[in-house]
């Protein structure tokens, strides 16, 4: 009986052939965690220990208020900031050009590497998984725990696979395809399990595509969730790679499975998740002409180069009828966005562009939502109240899906647009 | 141990935003003031009128979402007695041990109670007595136990390391 991806990582980081359901302890090679690094550090000094277990295993990237918002937004980052420096721990991103959303910046700067075991003070950390690491989100007190032992505790997870097959019709994308896989799912039909996505449909898929899909495993419950390195991979890692001590690790094709389940991209349209759950999933066509109040284009599920140039090619040329917020997912892309006239594109439409960082996609600045208001939205979670006001309503859906509902003031197909 | 108290009943898929929203995430940071934002946005009368004791009694999949330990803190801090769900989001149910707060799966006692009744948990015979009637919950498995025993996951890694 062969491994899979789960068995196989966790069973490199604990030194043995690890099976599902076993419990292991591992040294995490990576501990990333953003604002919140302030508050663990304060859990970190109750425990006693002077210093954390080794602090280049330290990865931190603010990004959920930046620049701070509010004296409290920049308390938490003075904490974050003395705590590196305190420690010598090197790799810190401040608010800073070289800076971004932490799950883009962590992959940008070569932590994410194929068969390392990385842990996250971040429901998202899940994203890695597209360069084959195992990658998963913890909580305060276990991070404070990590950095203190170096050992954090698993029950290696069952694993899903999900079969991907063909290729998207002009307008389809990456996120169209997840948003109909975590309404098949549902937001707990991965509970506890390691996604794994295999085929051709990924093989063929661009690394930014792979993040967007590894970003929403959690929202179907998962563990983590993960794509198979390949050369795209590798070509991607090549001169950035903090470490040489990772493993192209992949599943056995005799791995065993809790489930199974296939998709044809070809036979996906855009699609949406309505209000105010993630697994709310409706085609463009059962909820087309819902007015909008905004529309966002940004966050660590969709605020990348090619996220930015698939929304300036539908707005090119034309004005967009609601406020347009658009944060590139780094400063790094920001800079591409601009070289390359993407940026240029999007401020003629009309759009705003903020700087690298969360935004408004958990509540806390840049384009909060007044009651009743409706936002088309790139990020991860529409739950009630998740941009900053319970009584509005946010759609999850594609960049291009995104551009054309912000041109008409409704939500719209982007299949229109070609 | 046991505890004893009112039910608070809720359904499927209670996700961390509105156990805590994230706009209090980087503004609210004393444990005990993350108390009165619980359950906010979902059941504004809650945080009010819980007393300690109380028991959460949800459907499935309680917790998704985000990872915020806050959605643990401030139930916590409320002195919650324990949540009991047919499901739990695994990022949220390793927050609530290690935070040192009860939770247990039951895939019967959702159905056995009703908001407002008397519930009884005794944990260590692993039983629920509400509605006049008794379900069985299995014990944590021993790696959780450790910690539960010692009140959550910073006094059990004090403990560990002889810093208690």
């Amino acid at each position: 009986m062969g491994y899979t991806v789960a068995e196989k990582a966790l069973g490199r980081a604990a030194g043995y052939n690890a099976r599902a359901n076993e419990v292991v302890t591992v040294e995490p090679d990576f501990c990333m965690s953003h604002d919140n690094t302030g508050p663990i550090s304060r859990t970190f000094k109750k425990i006693g220990v002077k210093n954390v277990w080794k602090p280049e295993r330290l990865v931190v990237i603010l990004d959920h208020g930046v620049p701070a918002p509010s004296s409290d937004h920049a308390v938490n980052h003075k904490e974050a900031r003395e705590f590196m420096a305190e420690q010598g721990a090197p790799h810190f991103f401040d608010v800073t050009s070289a800076g971004g959303v932490c799950h883009q910046k962590f992959c940008e700067e070569g932590f994410a590497l194929p068969g390392i075991v990385v842990i996250g003070s971040d429901s998202h950390t899940c994203t890695y998984g597209a360069f084959g690491t195992f990658a998963t989100g913890i909580g305060r007190s276990e991070m404070a725990a990590a950095w203190a032992t170096g050992k954090i505790w698993f029950k290696v997870p069952e694993s899903m696979k999900i079969n991907v097959s063909g290729k998207f019709k002009k307008g389809v994308t990456p996120k169209d395809f997840i948003l109909k896989a975590m309404g098949d799912v549902k937001s707990d039909g991965a509970d506890y399990m390691s996604v794994e996505f295999h085929g051709s449909g990924i093989t063929d898929m661009s690394i930014a595509g792979r993040m967007t899909l590894c970003n929403l495993g959690i929202e179907m419950g998962a563990k983590n969730a993960v794509c198979a390195p390949d050369q795209k991979t590798l070509d991607y890692i090549k001169n950035r790679e903090k470490t040489e001590d990772w493993e192209a690790l992949w599943a056995d094709p005799d791995a065993v499975y809790a489930k199974e389940l296939s998709y044809d991209l070809g036979d996906i349209a855009p699609g949406v998740a309505k209000p105010h759950t993630v697994d709310n999933y409706a085609s463009i066509d059962e909820v087309k002409g819902t007015k909008v109040d905004q529309a966002f284009l940004g966050s660590c599920t969709n605020g990348r180069l090619e996220d930015l140039r698939e929304a300036a090619s539908v707005l090119k040329g034309k004005k967009v009828a609601v406020r347009t917020i658009v944060i590139p997912a780094s400063w790094n892309i920001y800079r591409e966005a601009i070289r390359d006239g993407t940026i240029e594109t999007l401020l003629d439409a009309g759009c705003i562009i903020c700087n690298s960082g969360c935004g408004p996609c958990l509540g806390a600045h840049m384009g909060t939502l007044a009651p009743g208001e409706v936002c088309v939205s790139t990020a991860n979670r529409n739950f009630k109240g998740r941009m900053g006001n319970k009584d509005s309503f946010i759609y999850l859906a594609s960049p291009y899906t995104v551009a054309i509902s912000a041109i008409k003031g409704e939500l719209s197909d982007p299949r229109e647009a070609f | 141990m046991k505890i004893k108290g009112r039910v608070w009943k809720y359904g499927d898929d209670v996700n961390t935003d509105v156990i805590f929203a994230g706009k209090y995430t980087y503004t609210v940071k004393e444990r005990a003031d993350m108390a009165q934002y619980a359950l906010e946005d979902l059941d504004p009368d809650f945080a009010k009128n819980v007393k300690p004791g109380d028991v959460i009694v949800a459907g499935k999949n309680w917790g998704c979402g985000s990872s915020r330990e806050q959605a643990a803190i401030c139930l916590k801090e409320l002195e919650l007695g324990a949540i009991i769900a047919k499901s739990f989001a695994r990022i949220h149910y390793r927050n609530c041990l290690n935070e040192g707060l009860p939770i247990l799966i039951s895939a019967e006692a959702q159905d056995l109670v009703k908001n407002g009744d008397e519930i009884e948990i005794d944990f260590d015979l692993g039983v629920i007595k509400a509605g006049g009637r008794e379900v069985k919950f299995p014990p944590y498995p021993k790696f959780v136990q450790g910690l539960v025993n010692d009140g959550g996951l910073i006094p059990h890694v004090k403990k560990s390391l002889g810093l208690a």
